[in-house]
């Protein structure tokens, strides 16, 4: 029996902010010497994409969120700039906006973006399994998504997950 | 402490220190010594944890100011 430690990740959301978990969990179980495998459905097929700018994130509707400025003195980048929904919903490109604010922190914070993890997770050979059920749902092609990805089924992904240690859904 | 190679890992945080550090252990052979600095304050309890679960030796570890040092022996 192999005895290699096993984790199998649900990707299922297609924001930015989301984008985070799945590849900075998996990165980690394979540099652990997990085998670790990622199962993308419905909007989590857009982290497989070669182009990865419609990755945004969305204050609207998450009260969860700061919406802080990255730049200025601290006294400023202390600010909460939330807005009500209503508000939020007029503004043409607050959620681009929003976007390059976020990839500004993510980037003074020293934190990976979403390339980076996602190229990391190649190199340390974490399998990506794309949803096929999804990909003909959305209209996609597979020539939309990077090299390397595999396409398959619900019964694809338990072949794998019915051995895993950890199993997440997100 | 003496140590075979270094990796300065200030500036990134998680979970960019714990991947570069598994990578730079790559390129040890076993029993040779990595030196990690790093700024995460989570690193602490991070490298910990690596080294726990991979079973690479976590010799020292140090913390001054807002730098943390850390000696892996690999396995």
């Amino acid at each position: 029996m192999d005895d290699q430690k096993k984790m199998a990740i649900i990707a299922t959301k297609g924001t930015l902010d989301w984008a985070y978990p799945p590849f900075i969990l998996a990165s980690t179980a394979a540099a652990l010497g997990y085998e670790t495998q990622i199962f993308f459905t419905f909007y989590g097929l857009q982290m497989l994409r070669k182009d990865l700018s419609g990755l945004k994130v969305s204050p609207l509707g998450n009260p969860g969120m700061p919406m802080k400025m990255p730049f200025g003195p601290k006294w400023f980048r202390g600010i909460t700039w939330n807005m009500p929904n209503a508000i939020q919903s007029l503004v043409p490109g607050y959620e681009s906006l929003a976007t390059v604010l976020m990839k500004q922190t993510i980037k003074n914070n020293g934190v990976a973006s979403i390339p980076e993890l996602r190229e990391l997770c190649q190199e340390a050979e974490v399998k990506f399994i794309a949803c096929q059920m999804t990909v003909e749902l959305f209209g996609f092609d597979h020539s939309e998504f990077i090299d390397g990805v595999e396409y398959g089924g619900a019964a694809t992904f338990f072949e794998f997950a019915g051995e895993t240690d950890i199993c997440l859904y997100i | 402490m003496d140590f075979d190679k270094e990796l300065d890992a200030r500036g990134l945080n998680c979970p960019l220190p714990i991947l570069r550090c598994k990578k730079a252990l790559n390129d040890c052979t076993s029993g040779q010594v990595l030196k990690v600095v790093s700024t995460d304050p989570g690193s602490v309890k991070d490298f910990a944890a690596f080294a726990k679960q991979t079973g690479n030796e976590l010799l020292a570890s140090a913390e001054a100011g807002s730098e943390y040092t850390f000696f892996i022996k690999k396995k």
